[in-house]
């Protein structure tokens, strides 16, 4: 019995990864094509089935004029906003949902609870709903078509995850670690940057990725509110799509931009192998 | 240097957390705060240590008022019963925070680090994480910086409830020694505590709480001896002090019809009527000339047996040396010490008992 059920679950995690590994091995090998190689049917081993060229890598540094995307830009864009974006949710996110795991707040019938859910609800509507007011509001400030404006929105966007996940690390930490710490000498503020702030990096972490993964992913309002100026990476990537869609510089600009993910999903991994985001409160 | 407390209360919606507790403690004393689970004695230390504010009534340290200083300029120091450190930090680190924190030199904060984590048993723990740690160690550390800062009133939160029996056996026997070094110092050590043995073997004054008051402060020989009140000596005997309804006549005190007997020396003093007449498992005894009883439960202690038997409404709990086994529903016949009797008031409190206390 052992023995098949064995084989169910390596047969599952084989599944699985071909699953997950097949898309980034069929970008990479069409990265790798052109414009004959794409066309003349399937073919997957480079010097085999095709001849590899780096036309299509060449291509993400060339600007549209030369027949390329140029994404440098778009891509330092893209990490310029999301860094900020995603930095500036987790400090005040953290803050904010401190406050509402530790105080009480009470304005006619709305409590802690309903405040936490209104951070939420934005979550919660059609993107194109606040899509016009974003819109309306940018353009007022003069900030449409601008980094500070971009970073400005994805705050809004991406706070509301990282209240979310640090109100529900913050009611998981004792009071009681707070207390001690007032005991022993800490004011307020000493308490929550001393003793509170340093046993909160695993959920501060895992909100960062979060955010940095919407942040990074988001297509739609860098779309609405983007022109001319500024192009963040999905914007760029998608406006390779044409009538002849050039497909090896499509997958290699999307190879690009997974990539920072990657990097984020292996320096967590190995955060977490080292067993630091576990068993931080006893 | 005491601490006084007057009329501390706190009121949550209708319930009382605290009813106007008053207390005085004195430096160099142990105080044993005993109560039932939410009979206030958390919110009691909280609200020493500042951690909560009462709605009226003020706490004095020393001739000044506590009231109006900060939790982290009080010189306090707190043990929970949750294994309550710093987890980000290592065991010297736990242990020098609060030293750290008030900018205590280096080579002080390393002496005084050393000499608490020997007091507590871990020498040689300094640089370990305190995950590493077993749930006795954590809760050593946690001593360990309590003892470090040096206060002047020291908290403990029944600080063994959360460990297993042996280690808290163990931890006990060395709280002791620890508590008596300090307690012979300069500090207010208060203990509290669900558990009746833990608060006798800790000697001291003890303070009995329920539904948020002090029912009575003293040591804990008057407390066991003399309990002021039904109250008291359920909340401090393990098992509870049996109480039983009944009336003295005629020179007897008579329990149900067929359960009588003679009134002891000590009762002389009381009138005609009715009585909750109370006494210890300890004073229950097996012996062919007793009343019979049949038996409802035998648990094992260690190496005594808790036997619980029950005559028509009335039932009682005996304490009997050694192991001994009885079969539910088996007929015994049980002798009272009425020497060890203790009479009360109808309304609860104590109107005479063995150790001279008649009120």
């Amino acid at each position: 019995m052992s023995l098949f059920y064995s084989t169910l679950k390596y047969l599952a995690v084989t599944l699985w990864s071909m699953f997950v590994i097949a898309p980034f091995l069929w970008a990479l090998t069409t990265s790798f094509k052109d414009f004959q190689s794409v066309t003349s049917g399937a073919t997957y081993i480079p010097w085999v089935d095709f001849e590899p060229t780096l036309d299509g890598w060449r291509s993400l540094f060339k600007s549209p004029a030369q027949g390329g995307i140029a994404i440098v830009e778009p891509f330092f864009n893209s990490v310029i906003v999301t860094a900020a974006g995603s930095g500036i949710s987790i400090i005040l996110g953290t803050l904010a949902a401190y406050s509402l795991s530790r105080f009480t707040f009470r304005v006619g019938p709305i409590r802690n609870g309903d405040i936490t859910f209104f951070f939420i609800s934005q979550r919660i509507m059609p993107p194109v709903v606040l899509s016009i007011p974003f819109f309306i509001m940018l353009g007022k400030l003069g900030l449409l078509d601008t980094l500070f404006g971009l970073v400005l929105v994805y705050v809004v966007l991406l706070m509301p995850i990282a209240v979310w996940i640090m109100v529900d690390f913050f009611n998981k930490v004792p009071l009681e670690i707070d207390e001690t710490a007032l005991i022993d000498g800490c004011n307020p503020y000493q308490a929550f940057f001393k003793v509170v702030l340093p046993n909160s990096v695993p959920g501060i972490i895992v909100a960062g990725m979060f955010c940095m993964i919407f942040g990074w992913t988001d297509f739609f309002f860098a779309f609405i509110l983007t022109f001319t100026e500024v192009q963040l990476l999905p914007v760029a990537i998608v406006a390779l799509n044409s009538s002849i869609t050039p497909w090896w510089s499509l997958s290699a600009a999307a190879l690009v931009s997974v990539a920072p993910l990657v990097v984020v999903a292996f320096v967590v991994e190995r955060y977490l192998s080292k067993g630091n985001l576990s068993g931080a409160l006893k | 240097m005491s601490l006084i407390a007057s009329n501390l209360s706190i009121k949550h919606e209708k319930n009382f957390h605290l009813n106007d507790v008053s207390f005085s403690m004195s430096k160099g004393e142990i105080y044993t705060i005993i109560g039932r689970t939410l009979a206030g004695k958390t919110t009691l230390l909280k609200t020493i240590a500042g951690l909560i504010s009462p709605d009226s009534g003020g706490l004095t340290f020393d001739g000044h008022d506590f009231g109006s200083i900060p939790v982290w300029k009080r010189e306090i120091a707190m043990v929970y019963q949750q294994f309550i450190n710093y987890p980000h930090l290592t065991v010297y680190q736990n242990v020098a925070f609060p030293l750290k924190q008030r900018g205590i030199q280096k080579t002080e904060i390393h002496r005084r680090v050393i000499a608490a984590l020997s007091q507590v048993g871990l020498e040689g723990f300094g640089d370990r994480k305190i995950q590493a740690l077993s749930g006795g160690q954590q809760q050593r550390v946690a001593l360990a910086r309590s003892l470090v800062k040096e206060a002047k009133i020291v908290l403990l939160d029944e600080p063994l409830v959360n460990l297993d029996y042996k280690l808290r056996e163990q931890l006990r026997e060395e709280f002791r020694g620890i508590f008596d070094t300090k307690a012979s110092e300069d500090s207010i050590l208060i203990y509290s505590s669900t558990d009746p043995v833990e608060a006798m073997q800790l000697g001291g004054q003890i303070l009995v709480m329920d539904e948020g008051r002090v029912i009575q402060q003293a040591s804990a020989k008057e407390i066991y001896e003399n309990p002021i009140s039904t109250k008291v000596s359920q909340i401090t005997n393990d098992p509870a002090m049996n109480l039983f309804d009944g009336r003295i006549e005629d020179g007897c005190i008579v329990l149900s019809p067929e359960i009588k007997f003679d009134l002891p020396s000590h009762f002389n003093g009381l009138p005609q009527g009715d009585f909750t007449f109370g006494l210890r498992a300890a004073a229950i005894s097996l012996d062919d000339n007793g009343f019979p009883f049949s038996v409802e439960l035998s648990e094992i202690s260690g190496s005594e047996t808790f036997l619980h038997v029950r005559h028509e409404g009335l039932k009682i709990v005996g304490l009997l040396n050694l192991v001994q086994n009885f079969s539910v529903g088996g007929k015994v016949s049980v002798r009272f010490d009425t020497k060890h009797l203790y009479a009360f008031a109808p309304d609860g409190h104590l109107k005479s008992s063995p150790y001279g206390g008649l009120q």
